[in-house]
């Protein structure tokens, strides 16, 4: 999932460069004010953790092995701003030393992993346990699914850049990122799902500390996304069309038309095997996560209004 | 999906390029990635200029052009994701062929922007390795904090970088232990022990076991610290201002650079 240069049109790149630098600015700023001062060498050593991390693979099948990316992990134990801030660290480093994903890429790569990782993992997580608080299962699973969809829509929105930079037509890239990375998330999800019940038995403060809920906006900013992402990835894909039209909405296809910097590309019908396939795969993948996501609102609200009511 | 190397990439020899300022190294490469992303498919004279310009640093820098390739080819596996641009690329068809029940057709300019994404790719991995081998960190760090990343952003860097390969030793030792205590998963034709899920298990208690001794290290270090005078507050050598000796590359380099950019453009 680590874009290299060379990959993204400009037009693509150089914005979420700035969504990036924006975002780990602001929690750059936010974990500053709220660490005790003492913590700010800890993320340091926790990032070389998590690169060191990532290299804890185990076997699958065939020869195939997966391993961690780890932004779940960090933001079920530290919250996502400092998930966001440990993330990009670790990105930067391996982009500028070991040339795992590009330098101008990195923006896109911090996004993907980092941010839109964190803020997914939060949604899942404060969803979960807001619904179904004090039950055995909600903590593992809450982990679980945090990981596997930080995974997944990280690997959405990569396919969704690539498409954008006009190097693979929508209803190609999609699902093939979102259908393998569907099979690799769950390897994050069980990785995150036991190293939080690892910890949660050797640590227990460490884990349970976080409370659910504190601040509403932050998850629903991390629900806005995973739903755009998932409602762009149907109309990508099913109609060639969709997402020029969402890109003439936004207004950024302007900048496609005489511009010399804009690749965005057209999205002729591909000759490529079964984009019907394709289609409905990537379909029901979006489906089934909005409709868990509704569904996940909808109970939400409901058990908070009977919990009302009990008082 | 990913590959790691856990060797510092910086070679410690003597050549124009080591001597080099850090914040032009920096500022050069950051460029020529720009650059490259910047330029339009099928600029062909401009990616051999860039190239050119490559293989220079490369051969300047006593790294040598052979270790420069081989070690830049990291990427392109990743180059399969651009694959399907060789069939749905607007324009005429070269040639059409048979794949099973589909026709596939190879489309001229699909091949051009194939090619393209190659080419750049390639050539920005040339300069990042080209950068970090002639680069200690410690003055990586410096010309980025010259350039205007965030203090603390570079300090976290730092820290990360002393306990990196410590850590990754760590892990490397954990991983040797497993190995040892069950069946070594890379022996072909042998099954692996375990389930699926048994395998991750142990797998994210690896994890929460390094992330706890790494979380305990970090509270060390940072008690060490404070008694040797830590306040919270970073300090970093300043660097002295640039001599003519690093201008004159300075200039040249981002002239290449603009010609590149302009030629490819332009034509």
């Amino acid at each position: 999932m680590h874009i290299p240069d060379g990959f993204l049109s400009p037009s693509v790149a150089l914005p979420l460069w700035g969504v990036s630098a924006g975002v780990s600015g602001y929690a750059l700023r936010r974990v500053s004010r709220e660490l005790a001062e003492h913590e700010t060498p800890v993320i340091g050593v926790v990032a070389a953790g998590i690169f060191a991390a990532q290299m804890l693979n185990f076997p699958i099948a065939g020869g195939t092995s997966g391993h961690l990316i780890g932004t779940a992990l960090a933001t079920l134990l530290f919250g996502p701003w400092v998930a966001i801030l440990i993330m990009t660290c670790v990105l930067s480093i391996q982009a500028l030393v070991f040339q795992d994903g590009g330098l101008i890429a990195l923006g896109a790569n911090i996004f993907n992993m980092g941010v839109l990782g964190a803020l997914v993992a939060y949604a899942v997580d404060q969803t979960l346990r807001g619904l179904f608080g004090g039950r055995r299962w909600t903590r593992p699973a809450a982990a679980f699914l945090a990981g596997w969809a930080a995974v997944v829509m990280g690997a959405l929105a990569t396919g969704l850049e690539l498409a954008l930079s006009g190097l693979a037509p929508a209803n190609v890239v999609l699902p093939a990122m979102g259908g393998i990375h569907a099979l690799i998330g769950v390897v994050e999800g069980l990785i995150t799902m036991s190293a939080a019940a690892f910890l949660a038995t050797v640590r227990r403060e460490l884990v349970a500390e976080r409370p659910v809920a504190g601040r509403i906006p932050l998850w629903i900013a991390g629900l806005a996304m995973t739903l755009i992402l998932t409602l762009l990835a149907p109309i990508a894909s099913s109609d060639p069309d969709g997402l020029e039209r969402v890109a003439e909405d936004l207004g950024f296809i302007q900048a496609a038309r005489p511009s010399p910097l804009s690749l965005l590309p057209d999205y002729a019908i591909p000759g490529l095997p079964n984009p019907a396939l394709a289609t409905i795969l990537a379909g029901v993948l979006g489906a089934l996560l909005v409709f868990g996501l509704v569904m996940a609102l909808w109970l939400g609200r409901r058990a908070r209004r009977s919990e009302k009511a009990s008082r | 999906m990913t590959h790691f190397h856990f060797h510092d990439p910086y070679q410690p020899l003597d050549s124009p390029v080591h001597r080099l300022d850090p914040r032009v190294k920096l500022v050069l490469a950051l460029g020529f990635i720009l650059t490259a992303t910047l330029l339009p498919a099928g600029a062909w004279l401009s990616y051999a200029l860039m190239g050119a310009a490559a293989w220079t640093g490369a051969h300047l820098s006593g790294l040598g052009i052979r270790r420069v390739l081989r070690r830049s080819m990291l990427a392109l596996p990743f180059v399969l994701a651009a694959l399907p641009v060789i069939f749905t690329a607007p324009g005429p068809s070269w040639f059409t062929f048979p794949l099973g029940p589909w026709q596939v057709s190879v489309r001229g300019e699909g091949v051009i922007r194939f090619l393209s994404v190659l080419l750049k790719s390639w050539l920005s991995m040339q300069i990042a390795v080209i950068l970090v081998g002639t680069t200690a960190f410690p003055d990586l760090l410096t010309a980025m904090r010259a350039i205007g990343v965030p203090r603390f952003l570079v300090m976290t860097f730092g820290l990360m970088w002393r306990y990196l390969f410590l850590l990754v030793d760590e892990a490397l030792r954990m991983l040797r232990a497993r190995e040892a205590r069950s069946v070594a998963p890379e022996i072909p034709g042998r099954r692996v022990g375990g389930t699926l899920a048994w395998r991750a298990r142990v797998t994210g208690q690896m994890v929460g076991t390094l992330f706890l001794r790494t979380l305990e290290r970090g509270e060390r270090i940072y008690m060490a610290m404070v008694a040797r005078g830590y306040d919270g507050e970073v300090r970093m050598l300043s660097m002295p201002s640039l001599s003519y000796r690093d201008l004159a590359p300075l200039i040249g380099g981002l002239l290449v650079l603009l010609g590149a950019l302009l030629l490819g453009w332009m034509f």
